[in-house]
């Protein structure tokens, strides 16, 4: 496989052995979850809408890697990588994709209304950028309690041509929010490219009119983007207000499971995979370090796909949700558990 | 060990399609990620890659084979070592048998859903505060303003949040003097951004702050009418009840005096139509500071529609530390033996002028206060029908899926043979609102139509 040799330096002295099994382990899922997810709709077992990570393992798993418990993360429909990193359980995201009762959703949310209190995940939102304003309003929570919290707002290069955005933008530096925007740039709004959709291609740089910091990282790098994570926490934490992230990245496959991606050339992606994938590139770092033997990476290989296949055969004995399921979850009689004294 | 690939589904709704080509041939090795085979669907040609590694042991479809059904066996995928004969046997097609989803096997019966839907309640007849309260006269402004103070002043995490609501003390002074009292953290004056804000007031409701948002009227909530209904009205159920959303979206509603067509429109049809959501229209100063209270500790989205002509009216209001009223509880305003007047928000006062009217010539309306339009009382609308036989609606909306439209039908199913007369809805015209001082009139429900409209149905 010709790959450039650029692309596998050493890893830098503060990133540990442990630290890199972390990420390979950690990205692999999400790419064979994945795989199997889309194995899943080839079947029939996943309906309606389902948009596949594959490709960007490495900005979520970077992100992860720079925040600490309590911290909150929104993102929009291609939410199964974000939902894996954060430690939520693979096979209650597959049952909510086979739309059962196991599901986190208990079937009724879907490949794109998931949410976990207890791993401070808001969802899983289908509309495209409408949880840009939700993940400011969950900063302004923690702002508002007073504790040192930080939201991870994840939104695509498409969702930043919205004009919520910018009004979100404007209210988050008003109000020194403690939200770090990452636009998960991987230059395709469905079918449409960042050079077909605006002139303005440095998307982080449209902070800039709103008095925000940001930067745009290497998405292919699970290091870079853990180290711009922390830098951006680091702002927020110190309240400086928000800090933008422009993570380069790229999907691998079409936009949901209906799309051909005739808009991209297949050498285009053949050419991001062979070169730049994250997950290659740090089984590279792990081989040339000797950090791992072939025959170690094999055995976690093994243990993914595992956990994958125990996850798929959950999301396919756990039943369909009882038809009471219909009528329940309409209206809260009490408001439901992770309330405002768990954040204070 | 081999293993079939099926025929994939590569859109919601595909049964079955064309294997165009085989990027892979019999023998070949193959990674998870490379591309198998393209496939046509009805839409569109789509690549299709393998998950697992492997060879290409067998095709089972020759390319150009047209009408595969989704879950075809299509080819077997060997191991290393694996011989493509050893697989004949194996490759069935009533393998694909696991494959779909159990069907449901009891289907939702119309009973069934009607058992869980909205029930016909008995009319809740107990009084809002016990008899002998010392009442007050207090304007539905400083109503509205003292039930957020008492709010904000019981429960730290209650903020209210808004255009002009702090430092400018509010377009309409409900919020005057809260500013002061609770400080820029609780008081939260806004940038016109009706879309931006409603988004991050609905973020701070699921994270567990109960969020009063103040639209300066509730026509410019359409900018955000994605958050109050895709964020706030639908999550719950969408994460199987772990977020709930306690938020209150409050502000003028209806039209106000010769603002035109943009600024002049009653939304208590559009937001009554959704679940998840609870709507409250009050019309009494006494109903407007015991429903905003309950409000806002409701642990749901609330839709609070006010009425910026009735700000300034007086109404007695209990004289209590702390009352508040239930939702879902319609108020007898007068009783009556001919007819029954169903109204909320401004319309009660239309419905009263009338009511009135039709005393002096013999006719004894009774009128029903809504109040809370989800959930609606059925339950005293039900039992005054059957007491009058007669039923007229009044609002300000307009006419086409009115609420009185919904209490007609409702009426009709559940108490047809109490009608003596077809139920008239009386509602705003089916115009934009206009400005002229004359047109705009014409266009507004009034007093003289409802007594028209009782008319019609007692036959006088």
């Amino acid at each position: 496989m010709a790959r450039k040799p650029a692309a596998a330096k050493d890893a830098p002295a503060n990133i540990s052995k442990d630290d890199l099994l972390q990420y390979y382990r950690d990205m692999l899922l999400i790419r064979r979850f994945e795989e199997k997810a889309g194995q899943l709709y080839g079947m029939g077992l996943i309906g309606g809408f389902c948009h596949l990570y594959i490709g960007q393992e490495a900005v979520v798993v970077g992100l992860e890697a720079a925040a600490k418990e309590g911290d909150k993360r929104v993102t929009s429909y291609r939410d199964h990588g974000h939902m894996l990193a954060c430690g939520m359980d693979p096979k209650g995201v597959m049952a909510e994709l086979t739309g059962r009762e196991g599901g986190y959703s208990k079937g009724k949310g879907g490949s794109m209304h998931m949410f976990s209190r207890e791993k401070h995940f808001y969802g899983g939102h289908g509309i495209v950028a409408a949880q840009v304003p939700l993940g400011a309003g969950l900063a302004f929570a923690d702002k508002y309690l007073g504790n040192d919290n930080v939201t991870f707002t994840y939104f695509g290069d498409g969702a930043a041509n919205q004009g919520q955005v910018y009004e979100t933008y404007n209210m988050a530096e008003l109000w020194d929010l403690p939200v770090v925007f990452v636009i998960e740039n991987n230059q395709y709004a469905m079918g449409t490219s960042v050079k077909r959709s605006t002139k303005s291609t440095s998307l982080f740089g449209r902070g800039a009119a709103f008095g925000i910091e940001g930067e745009q990282v290497d998405g292919m790098d699970v290091l870079a983007v853990k180290a711009a994570g922390e830098k951006a926490v680091a702002h927020c934490r110190a309240g400086k207000g928000p800090y933008i992230l422009e993570v380069m990245t790229y999907r691998y496959r079409g936009h949901s499971m209906s799309d051909p991606a005739k808009y991209r050339t297949r050498e285009e992606v053949q050419k991001m995979r062979d070169e730049r994938d994250a997950i290659e590139h740090v089984r590279d770092l792990l081989l040339q370090g000797s950090h791992a033997s072939e025959d170690e990476l094999k055995a976690i290989d093994k243990e993914i796909k595992e956990i994958v296949n125990e996850s798929a055969e959950f999301a396919k004995e756990s039943p369909e949700p009882a038809l009471d399921e219909l009528w329940t979850d309409i209206y809260a009689a009490d408001l439901p558990q992770g309330s405002a004294e768990e954040n204070a | 060990m081999a293993t079939e690939i099926l025929m994939p589904a590569l859109s919601p709704t595909m049964e079955e399609g064309t294997l165009a080509k085989w990027l892979k041939k019999e023998g070949d090795e193959v990674k998870s990620g490379d591309i198998l085979a393209e496939i046509e669907t009805d839409k569109a040609t789509m690549e299709f890659e393998a998950v697992d590694e492997g060879i290409l042991g067998k095709i089972l479809i020759q390319e150009g084979s047209e009408g595969v059904k989704v879950n075809t066996p299509i080819a077997v995928m060997i191991e290393e070592g694996e011989s493509a004969d050893d697989i004949e046997a194996s490759s069935s097609p009533a393998s694909s048998g696991d494959a779909a989803p159990a069907e449901s096997k009891a289907e939702p019966t119309p009973a069934a859903s009607a058992d869980a839907g909205p029930q016909t309640p008995s009319a809740n007849a107990s009084p809002d505060w016990p008899e002998g309260t010392k009442m007050k006269s207090m304007t539905v402004r400083e109503a509205l303003r003292e039930a957020m103070e008492e709010e904000m002043s019981r429960d730290e995490t209650v903020f209210l949040m808004g255009e002009e609501v702090g430092e400018y003390q509010g377009a309409y002074k409900i919020s005057q003097g809260l500013l002061d009292k609770f400080g820029p953290r609780r008081v939260v004056d806004t940038p016109i951004s009706e879309y931006g804000f409603a988004g991050i007031g609905t973020g701070a409701a699921l994270a567990g702050l109960r969020p009063i948002v103040e639209f300066m009227t509730f026509n410019f909530a359409m900018q955000a009418m994605d958050h109050i209904i895709n964020s706030a009205a639908k999550t719950l159920y969408m994460s199987g009840g772990q977020m709930g959303c306690p938020i209150v979206f409050r502000g003028p509603n209806g039209a106000a005096a010769r603002v035109g067509a943009q600024h002049s429109q009653d939304y208590a049809a559009w937001y009554a139509a959704i679940p998840g959501l609870k709507v409250v229209m009050p019309y009494t100063a006494a109903d407007a500071k015991g429903l905003l209270k309950q409000a806002i500790r409701d642990p749901n989205p609330v839709i609070f529609l006010e009425n910026e002509i009735l700000y300034g009216r007086s109404f007695e209001v209990p004289d209590l530390e702390d009352f508040t009223i239930p939702f879902g509880k319609a108020r007898i305003a007068r009783s009556g033996k001919d007819v029954t007047i169903v109204s909320f928000g401004i319309g009660m006062a239309h419905s009263l002028e009338a009511a009135d009217k039709l005393a002096e010539e013999g006719i004894e309306a009774e009128v029903i206060d809504l109040r809370t339009l989800r959930p609606i009382d059925y339950g005293t609308v039900i039992e005054s029908v059957k007491k009058t036989n007669r039923l007229v609606t009044v609002e300000e909306g307009f006419p086409v899926g009115a609420i009185g439209n919904h209490i007609s039908a409702y009426v009709m199913e559940n108490a047809f043979d109490w009608l003596d007369a077809p139920v008239i809805n009386c509602t705003g015209k089916d115009v934009p609102m206009p400005y002229a001082a004359n047109l705009e009139k014409h266009a507004l429900i009034t007093a003289p139509e409802v007594v028209e409209a009782v008319k019609k149905v007692t036959y006088k």
